[in-house]
C-alpha cells in the first residue's frame, strides 16, 4: 500500500497524508491558516512564465475600441483619444486603458474567415479550423502542457477558466481540461466532511475498482477518468486553493478592479499566476452586439473593460509580474464596418483587431492597418495561428514542438503559424 | 427474521418508501438465494448472426459486418448480460436497472430475452420512464442546457415532450408541431390556447427568426447554415441565398409577448400573420439581406433541394367571393421537410449517436456534403426503412438495441483495438465505444441505484432535478444562447461526485434508507458486498474486491454500516459507474 494513485508527478502517500493534515487543518480557526499560507508565500512566488487570455465572447467590435474611424460613414458614433504609447489613439470610452497601452500592442490586422460563434471560439483558441476527425487543444490546455514543468510544484490545475468554458483540451486529453470557475472564484464541493484516514481508505477501495476496469481495455476514457480523480485528489487537500479567494483582497484592490464579474475574474487571475498557474482565461461575453450597440458600449460593456484591464496591467507592472505574463485580448471575431438597420453591427472576420502585452511582446506598437472605412486589411494580414505563435514565442516556448494526435499523427504547435515580427524587434 | 420483512405487517398506508421496501428485498433475497457471486457475469448472448426475426436488425448486422470485412477488423465479444441489460436500461429509459430488473433479466433463462426486454422497455409499464428520458435528451437538443427566460418556458417545453413521446407520436408530426407550432409558451391557469411546442420558436424569433432558421436546419435537416447567413460557406456548398430562403418560411411567425396587467412578460403566444414583404407588397412578399460586398439581395421562400413555394406574404383566408389566398409558409416548410429524405436521415444518424456514442457523422447534426458519412448505405437504407415504418421511433431505437454491434463487449480486442473513433478515425462499431453517463442519466440512476425512486417523476422532481444541473452549466454569451457543460469528466464533476449534497444523500446511512436497509439484512457480508455491485454496476465483486472490501470493514472496527458506506462511496465514484460501456 504505498501509493493512493499513480500521480504523474510523483504523489506518494507521505505526500498525500501531509495534503490531508493540511486540509484538515482548515478546519482551525482561520488566522492560523492564513499565517501557514503567509510562511509559504516565498515559495509559491517563484518566478514563471503564464498568460492571461481576455476572451470577449460574441464577437466584439474592434473598430469601435482599438482601430476607430471617425468620419468615415462606417465610424460609429465614438472619438478617439491618444493614450500613454506615441501615436496610438483608442476609444474615448476607454480612458484607463489609455494610460496604460505603452505596457501593450495592437494588432489591427487581423483577418479571418470563421464568423459563425462555434466555429470562430474554436480556430481563435486552436489555431485550427473545425474538423470532425479531431479535436485540437485551446490555448490554455498547449500553454499549461507546456509550462507546467517549471511549476511543478504546482497542485491546483495549470489551466483555470474563469466564467466560461474555454475550448477542451482535444487530443491532450481530459487532465488538460480547463478548470472552470466562477469569477468569485467559487469552487464547488470542496467540503469532505470525513476524516483524512477515512477518505484515503476509500481511495484505495476506488482505486481497487478504476484499476479493474481500466486493466481491461475498454478505452481511453477509463484511464482519464483515474488521471482525474488524481488532480481533484491534489487540488481538494492543497493550501493553494486559497489563491481562489479573491474576496480576500483588499476592499480597495476589488474596487480599482471594479465590482463586476470580469473585475473580479481579472483580479482573481492576477491571484491565481502569482500562486504559479501558467494559465488563466477570463471571460466577458455579451458582445454580440446586432441592435443598438453604441449605448451598449458605451454605457456599459466598454467601462466594465476597461476597469478591469485597466486595472490588471497596471497591477501585474506594479508587482514586476508582466515581463513574465503575457496578456491576449480577443473575441472569435468583429462586427460589421456598416452599422445596420437596427444600430448594430453583424458577425465580421474579415479586418479586425486584437490586443497583446507583457511577457517578450514589444510594447507600445501598432501591427498592421485597415481601409479608411475598416472593411480591409491593407497590410499583410494576421491569421488565429500568427496570433498563437506569437503568444508562444512571447513565452518562450518553442515553435518546434510537435505534439502527436492519438492517432499518431504529428500536429505541429499552433498550426505552423508565422510569428508576428513587429510584435518582438 | 428478516427485518424487511417484518415492516410488512406494520406499514402504513401513510408511508409510501416503506410501501414499496418490503417487496423489493424480499424480491431480491430470494434471487440471491439461488444465484452464484457470479451471476450477472456470464458471458454468454445471442449468436452471431441472430437478429430476432426483425429485417432491419438484419440489415443493419450485415452492413455493419461488411465494415469490418473492409477493414479487415475483428469484433470483439458479445458483452455479459448483466453490461447489455444495464446498458439497455441507460441509453433507452436513462437509468441503470434495478437490483430486481437486472437479476430477472439475467435469470431468464428464454432465448428471446433481449427482445423480451426490449419491447418490455418500450411498452405500457415503462411509459413514464421512457417520456423523462426522451423528454431529458430533447429538451437540451430543441432549446438548450440554460434557458429558462422570458421567451422560453422550459416547463412548457417539456410538457409538450413529455406528452408526445408518452404517446409515441410518430416524428414527423413531432417535427411538424415543433415547427408550425402555435399558442401560448407557457402553462398557465388564465391563458387559453397553450402549446408547450411553441417553445421550439419562441426564444428563436429576434431578428427575423434567424436562430429558428439554423436551429431548424440544423436539428431536423442535419444542414449547418447558421454561417451562410453571412456569406456563402468556404467549405460546403452552402450558400448564401441558400439561408435567406429558408429564413423566408418564418416571416410570418410572431412571437407577441403577453403582459396580463403586469409589466413583466407572462408568457410569449406564437401567431401567424400576414408578411407584407420588406417592400410592403404582399403579394410578392420578399426579404433582403446583404452581400459581404454590401449590395442587397432579394430571396423568396425556397426549400433547401431548390423546391419554391408561393411568394404570398398572406396567411390562408377565403375572400368574400369564396376565393381561397394565401399560404402558411410554415405548413410548407413542415411539409416540404416531411417529405425530404434529409429528415429520417438526420435523426436515424442522430438516434445511432446516441446509442452507440458516435454517429456516422461528426457531429451528427452535420450531414453536409463535406462530411461524408463512415456507412452511407447504412445511413440511407435505415431512413428510408423509417420512413417505411411511418416514422416510428420505437421502431427505431428496437432496431438499433438489437443489432449487433450494440450487443458487442466494450472491450477492444487485438483485432479491433485500431477501431477508435477517438483518434480521429471512422468508427467501425468492431466494440461497443465508451461514453460517460449525462449528467441526468447518473442523477436518475443514483436514484435507482438507492432505492429513492420515489423521488421521481412529474415537473415538480424535473424542476429539482435542473437545479442540481445548473451548477455544470456554463454559457458562452452569445445571442444563440450556446451552452457547454462541467460534467464532463473535469475536476468539478469529480468533486461533486466525491463530495456533493447527491453523494451525500446516496450514501447517507440513515434509518431505513438503502445503506440500512443492506446492512440490516439477514445476508452474509459478501452477499452485502455483491449488493452494492450489482446495484451500481450490474456486476459481482471480484475476488480482490471483496478481499479490500473485507480490508474496510476492517478498518471500520466492526462498524458495518460504516464500511459498507465507504464501498458505496466507492463503487459510485468509479470510472465504471459513470461510464457507460
Amino acid at each position: 500500500m504505498s501509493s493512493i494513485f499513480d500521480l504523474p508527478t510523483g504523489m506518494n502517500r507521505r505526500h498525500f497524508m501531509s495534503h490531508l493534515a493540511g486540509a484538515a487543518a482548515m478546519a482551525a480557526p482561520a488566522t492560523a491558516f492564513t499565517n501557514t499560507l503567509l510562511a509559504n508565500a516565498t515559495d509559491l512566488k517563484k518566478r514563471h512564465k503564464a498568460a492571461i487570455l481576455l476572451w470577449m465572447g460574441g464577437g466584439p467590435s474592434t473598430m469601435d475600441i482599438w482601430d476607430l474611424k471617425p468620419g468615415a460613414p462606417t465610424g460609429g458614433q465614438f472619438k478617439q483619444i491618444s493614450t500613454s504609447a506615441d501615436g496610438i489613439a483608442i476609444c474615448e470610452h476607454m480612458p484607463l486603458m489609455a494610460k496604460q497601452m505603452h505596457h501593450m500592442s495592437i494588432v489591427r490586422s487581423m483577418s479571418t474567415r470563421e464568423a459563425d460563434h462555434t466555429r470562430g471560439r474554436y480556430y481563435m483558441h486552436t489555431g485550427y479550423v473545425p474538423n470532425p476527425n479531431v479535436e485540437h487543444p485551446g490555448y490554455g490546455s498547449v500553454i499549461a502542457h507546456e509550462l507546467a514543468e517549471q511549476v511543478s510544484d504546482l497542485e491546483i490545475p495549470p489551466f483555470v477558466s474563469v466564467g466560461s468554458g474555454s475550448v477542451g483540451p482535444g487530443f491532450l486529453g481530459m487532465t488538460w481540461a480547463p478548470f472552470v470557475v466562477d469569477s468569485n472564484g467559487n469552487v464547488r464541493n470542496l467540503d469532505m466532511g470525513i476524516d483524512p484516514t477515512r477518505l484515503d481508505q476509500r481511495l484505495r477501495m476506488l482505486e481497487t475498482i478504476e484499476n479493474k476496469f481500466i486493466g481491461e481495455k475498454r478505452g481511453g476514457s477509463a484511464e482519464d477518468h483515474k488521471k482525474v480523480i488524481d488532480k481533484t485528489v491534489k487540488l481538494m487537500t492543497s493550501k493553494q486553493m486559497e489563491a481562489f479567494k479573491v474576496m480576500k483582497e483588499p476592499k480597495d484592490v476589488q474596487e480599482k478592479y471594479g465590482t463586476t464579474g470580469f473585475g473580479r475574474g481579472c483580479l482573481l487571475a492576477r491571484r491565481l499566476v502569482e500562486a504559479g498557474v501558467p494559465f488563466v482565461e477570463v471571460d466577458l461575453g455579451g458582445w454580440d452586439m446586432h441592435a443598438d450597440i453604441f449605448p451598449t458600449l458605451a454605457d456599459r460593456k466598454l467601462p466594465e473593460l476597461d476597469k478591469a484591464m485597466g486595472a490588471l496591467v497596471s497591477d501585474l507592472a506594479d508587482r514586476g509580474m508582466l515581463d513574465d505574463t503575457a496578456i491576449i485580448w480577443m473575441g472569435e471575431f468583429s462586427r460589421t464596418p456598416n452599422i445596420n438597420g437596427g444600430g448594430g453591427r453583424d458577425h465580421w472576420a474579415r479586418s479586425w483587431s486584437m490586443v497583446v502585452g507583457g511577457a517578450g511582446f514589444k510594447r507600445g506598437v501598432v501591427v498592421g492597418e485597415t481601409s479608411s472605412d475598416g472593411k480591409e486589411v491593407v497590410t499583410e494580414p494576421y491569421s488565429s495561428q500568427d496570433v498563437m505563435a506569437s503568444v508562444l514565442k512571447s513565452l518562450g516556448i518553442s515553435l518546434e514542438t510537435t505534439f502527436t494526435a492519438k492517432n499518431g499523427r504529428p500536429m505541429k504547435i499552433a498550426n505552423s503559424g508565422k510569428v508576428i515580427k513587429e510584435l518582438f524587434t | 427474521m428478516i427485518s424487511g420483512l417484518m415492516w410488512t405487517g406494520k406499514t402504513s398506508p401513510r408511508e409510501p418508501a416503506a410501501r414499496v421496501w418490503p417487496l423489493r428485498l424480499a424480491g431480491w433475497l430470494t434471487l440471491l438465494g439461488g444465484m452464484t457471486v457470479t451471476a450477472g457475469v456470464q458471458a454468454a448472448g445471442p449468436a452471431e448472426d441472430e437478429h430476432f426475426g426483425v429485417p432491419q436488425v438484419k440489415f443493419i448486422n450485415d452492413q455493419i459486418a461488411a465494415g469490418w470485412v473492409d477493414g479487415g477488423l475483428k469484433p470483439s465479444d458479445q458483452a455479459t448480460d448483466g453490461e447489455w441489460c444495464r446498458r439497455v436500461y441507460l441509453d433507452v429509459v436513462g437509468r441503470i436497472p434495478t437490483l430486481v430488473e437486472l437479476k430477472a433479466f439475467v435469470a431468464d433463462p428464454s432465448s428471446t430475452k433481449r427482445p423480451d426486454l426490449v419491447d418490455h422497455l418500450l411498452g405500457e409499464d415503462f411509459v413514464d420512464d421512457y417520456a423523462r428520458h426522451w423528454t431529458d435528451v430533447w429538451t437540451t437538443v430543441l432549446i438548450g442546457r440554460d434557458v429558462e427566460n422570458e421567451m422560453v418556458s422550459r416547463a412548457g417545453m417539456r410538457q409538450y415532450l413529455r406528452r408526445s413521446f408518452s404517446k409515441n407520436i410518430p416524428y414527423d408530426r413531432f417535427v411538424e408541431e415543433l415547427v408550425t407550432a402555435t399558442g401560448a409558451n407557457a402553462n398557465r391557469k388564465n391563458v387559453d390556447g397553450f402549446n408547450g411546442a411553441a417553445n421550439f420558436l419562441s426564444g428563436k424569433m429576434e431578428e427575423n427568426g434567424i436562430q429558428a432558421t439554423a436551429k431548424t436546419a440544423q436539428i431536423f435537416l442535419g444542414l449547418q447554415v447558421q454561417c451562410t447567413q453571412c456569406h456563402n460557406h468556404p467549405f460546403n456548398k452552402g450558400k448564401q441565398n441558400q439561408f435567406w430562403e429558408l429564413n423566408a418560411f418564418f416571416r410570418q411567425v410572431r412571437a407577441l409577448r403577453r403582459f396580463d396587467g403586469t409589466r413583466d412578460i407572462q408568457w410569449i403566444e406564437l401567431v401567424d400573420e400576414d408578411f407584407a414583404g420588406e417592400s410592403g407588397n404582399a403579394e410578392e412578399a420578399e426579404l433582403y439581406y446583404e452581400l459581404r460586398n454590401g449590395l442587397m439581395k432579394v430571396a423568396y421562400p425556397v426549400f433547401v433541394d431548390g423546391t419554391e413555394i408561393s411568394r404570398t406574404g398572406y396567411v390562408p383566408r377565403t375572400l368574400e367571393g369564396g376565393e381561397k389566398i394565401g399560404a402558411h409558409r410554415r405548413q410548407e416548410l413542415a411539409d416540404l421537410m416531411k417529405a425530404s429524405p434529409l429528415m429520417p436521415k438526420a435523426i436515424v444518424n442522430r438516434m445511432w449517436g446516441h446509442f452507440l456514442g458516435y454517429g456516422f457523422t461528426r457531429p451528427v447534426d452535420d450531414l453536409g456534403d463535406h462530411n461524408p458519412p463512415s456507412h452511407p448505405e447504412l445511413l440511407d437504407g435505415l431512413a428510408e426503412r423509417f420512413r417505411e415504418q411511418s416514422f416510428d421511433l420505437k421502431e427505431l431505437i428496437r432496431w438499433i438495441v438489437l443489432s449487433r454491434p450494440y450487443s458487442l463487449s466494450s472491450k477492444a480486442s487485438k483485432g479491433n483495438q485500431r477501431d477508435d473513433p477517438s483518434l480521429g478515425e471512422k468508427p467501425k462499431f468492431t466494440h461497443f465505444y465508451l461514453r460517460q453517463m449525462r449528467a441526468e442519466d447518473l442523477y436518475e440512476s443514483l436514484l435507482t441505484a438507492t432505492e429513492a425512486d420515489e423521488a421521481r417523476g412529474g415537473e415538480e422532481a424535473a424542476k429539482k432535478k435542473d437545479e442540481w444541473l445548473s451548477q455544470f452549466i456554463i454559457a458562452f454569451g452569445t445571442d444563440e444562447g450556446d451552452d457547454s457543460t462541467t460534467f464532463n469528466g473535469s475536476i468539478p464533476q469529480v468533486l461533486m461526485m466525491f463530495n456533493g449534497d447527491l453523494i451525500k444523500q446516496a450514501t447517507n446511512t440513515g434509518k431505513g434508507g438503502f445503506l440500512d436497509r443492506v446492512a440490516k439484512s439477514d445476508m452474509k457480508n459478501p452477499a452485502k458486498i455483491t449488493t452494492l455491485y450489482q446495484s451500481a454496476l450490474a456486476r459481482s465483486p471480484s475476488a480482490k474486491e471483496i478481499s479490500a472490501a473485507n480490508d474496510m470493514l476492517a478498518a471500520r472496527k466492526g462498524d458495518a454500516i460504516g464500511a459498507l458506506q465507504d464501498i458505496w462511496w466507492a463503487i459510485l465514484n468509479s470510472n465504471e459507474f459513470i461510464i457507460n460501456h
